[in-house]
């Protein structure tokens, strides 16, 4: 009885669940009340940061305001008709995905070797993970200045190294030169998540089980095989949600790039989220914004609710 | 396995470990040296790698200038939401797990919050402020960061609430302990690891959050991210300015971080791995 009070009740809401007996309904309702009280205020929180601003896209998308109209009637899908052709919105869609996709397997495969020679015994363990995880607490805003500052075609180390090999005339304009900002750029955002990469996969990593490991290797099957077969399995999970983690983040990729390119040279690193943030607080074209704030919003939860999914049925 | 671990593979391994270690803490350092080299070892050419000397004078000018306000701003409103989400989104997450509230959708729903980009919501939210006259306010940086970090609490500790034993609830229950006594009392103190592991997630969040400080501060209110990338092009000292900003900023997280060592796998994962 207590039990049934306290666990989870199977779904059935609390408020359908009618009782045998008129106490024990009562006290049905008493609990569910108690559980409603303490969710209602993170989730007033919640409506108020994320409802209310979706809904407010909404409107604002049938409208069109800007900076030089202020017209409030509906609009129909003029806003929306807009995205179609707007081609500096797909580029900046199509370099946020690629950099996404070129940026999250590095990360991905770093992590990973550096997990692995982590997982013999390495003296002073700690203070080398330690070291390598100090980029990752670090603001990104402050990672993307100090990038900035090492790839400085003048006062940064990097081209300094770079004209011992090549003579001393060589002088890169790392975040100026349309072809090398976003290798400048990589190198940022590696830099700064790499480690995170390699602190969750190696927690997936200790966690193996050794002994069905060394069975394997005595049976004399082929690393790569023990490796498919059983490394990957067992630490799939763990790979999945930090993949998810890092993907999400990377389509918002916003700090690094601005501190160190601000978008530039043009618009060769604008990325949606700079993109956007030119659109409504630079250039006050706020209906049409907010259409592409809907867009965004609509395809990456479509997205996200299908990957969870899942992993939910994985697990 | 272990025999040959000590030959050569055990040098190479170990080396290469170094070797990106330091690789990894070099920009690091570069960042440090800036903030105590002299104006003309910043702008020098070739590159200065060691300052001939340790020059404070960036610090000093920092807190003369009273700079420094924004590393308080941002401790406020970074302490102040973790505080505020570390409450509302456990009570929340205890009432999931244990009463089912809401349901599956409840859970999706909160966690879907996190998923879009933070731009998005950004113009509705900056509307919804300047109503409010919360813009350029302590109050509203606060009242965004709890929302934020909201979703990331609920979901962490509803895996930390599940693993309490529920038959230590019962005997609470059975000696007449009312729910909240039960929440305080019984719940709070079983999954006190798991609130400061997750306490220093949302700090970190808050502490380094720059595109809506970016919007809704700027001149009463300055956070250091917002701090630091404006004296970008400032003057020509802004170099050694950026350094040393940087370096305050870096202590007190370094500081959280540290001291929390042990906790950080499980709170980076999500929970995807147990610690």
């Amino acid at each position: 009885m207590l039990k049934s009070l306290l666990a989870q009740s199977g779904g059935a809401g609390p408020a359908g669940s009618a009782g045998p007996g008129g106490s024990r309904s009562r006290n049905h309702r008493r609990r569910a009340l108690f559980g409603y009280g303490l969710v209602a205020p993170a989730v007033f929180i919640l409506l108020l940061i994320g409802l209310y601003p979706f809904v407010k896209l909404l409107v604002l998308s049938f409208q069109n305001i800007s900076m030089f109209d202020d017209d409030t009637a509906f609009q129909g899908m003029v806003q929306y008709e807009r995205l179609l052709d707007d081609a500096r919105l797909w580029w900046s869609l199509l370099r946020t995905v690629l950099f996404a996709a070129v940026a999250l397997p590095l990360e991905l495969i770093f992590g990973f070797v550096l997990a692995l020679m982590f997982l013999g015994k390495v003296p002073f363990r700690q203070v080398w993970i330690g070291i390598i995880l100090m980029p990752t607490i670090i603001s990104p805003i402050v990672a993307g200045s100090t990038w900035r500052l090492m790839f400085d075609q003048r006062f940064g180390p990097i081209n300094q190294i770079i004209a011992w090999f090549a003579g001393p005339d060589f002088k890169l304009l790392w975040t100026l030169d349309p072809v090398f900002v976003w290798p400048g750029i990589l190198v940022a955002e590696g830099w700064q998540w790499t480690p995170f990469m390699f602190l969750l996969l190696l927690a997936a990593l200790s966690n193996l089980d050794r002994e069905q490991l060394e069975s394997a290797s005595l049976d004399g099957a082929p690393m790569w095989m023990v490796f498919r077969r059983i490394v990957l399995p067992s630490i799939m999970p763990v790979m999945f949600i930090a993949v998810l983690i890092r993907a999400l983040d990377l389509f918002r990729v916003f700090d690094v790039i601005w501190t160190m390119t601000q978008g530039g040279p043009g618009t060769r690193t604008e990325t949606i989220s700079i993109y956007a943030y030119q659109l409504a607080f630079r250039e006050f074209d706020i209906s049409y914004s907010a259409a592409i704030a809907l867009v965004v919003i609509v395809l990456l939860t479509v997205l996200v609710m299908w990957a969870l999914r899942r992993v939910e049925i994985q697990r | 396995m272990m025999k040959w671990e000590k030959g050569w593979r055990f040098y190479l391994r170990v080396g290469c470990i170094a070797i990106t270690a330091l690789l990894f803490f070099f920009p690091v350092y570069w960042l440090a040296a800036i903030s105590v080299k002299s104006p003309e070892e910043v702008f020098a050419y070739p590159p200065v790698w060691v300052p001939s000397e340790l020059r404070l004078s960036s610090y000093v000018t920092l807190f003369r200038d009273g700079d420094v306000i924004s590393i308080l701003n941002s401790f406020v409103s970074a302490g102040v939401s973790t505080v505020l989400a570390m409450i509302l989104g456990t009570v929340a997450a205890y009432s999931i797990v244990r009463f089912r509230t809401g349901g599956e959708h409840l859970s999706i729903w909160i966690i879907s919050q996190r998923m879009v980009p933070p731009i998005t919501v950004a113009f509705p939210v900056f509307l919804l402020f300047t109503q409010w006259g919360l813009v350029d306010t302590r109050v509203g940086l606060i009242i965004l960061y709890t929302a934020f970090n909201l979703p990331y609490v609920i979901w962490m500790m509803r895996g930390y609430v599940q693993e309490v034993p529920i038959e230590l609830e019962e005997s609470a229950m059975i000696d007449g302990l009312s729910r909240w006594r039960i929440l305080i009392k019984v719940v709070f103190p079983m999954v006190k690891g798991g609130l400061f592991a997750t306490a220093v997630f949302t700090f970190l969040f808050a502490w380094n959050e720059f595109l809506f400080a970016l919007i809704l501060t700027g001149s009463e209110v300055v956070t250091y991210p917002v701090q630091v990338t404006g004296y970008f092009g400032s003057q020509s000292t802004f170099w050694s300015k950026i350094g040393a900003m940087s370096m305050l900023g870096l202590v007190p997280i370094a500081l959280v971080v540290g001291t929390m060592q042990r906790f950080i796998v499980r709170g980076i994962s999500m929970g995807a791995v147990k610690g």
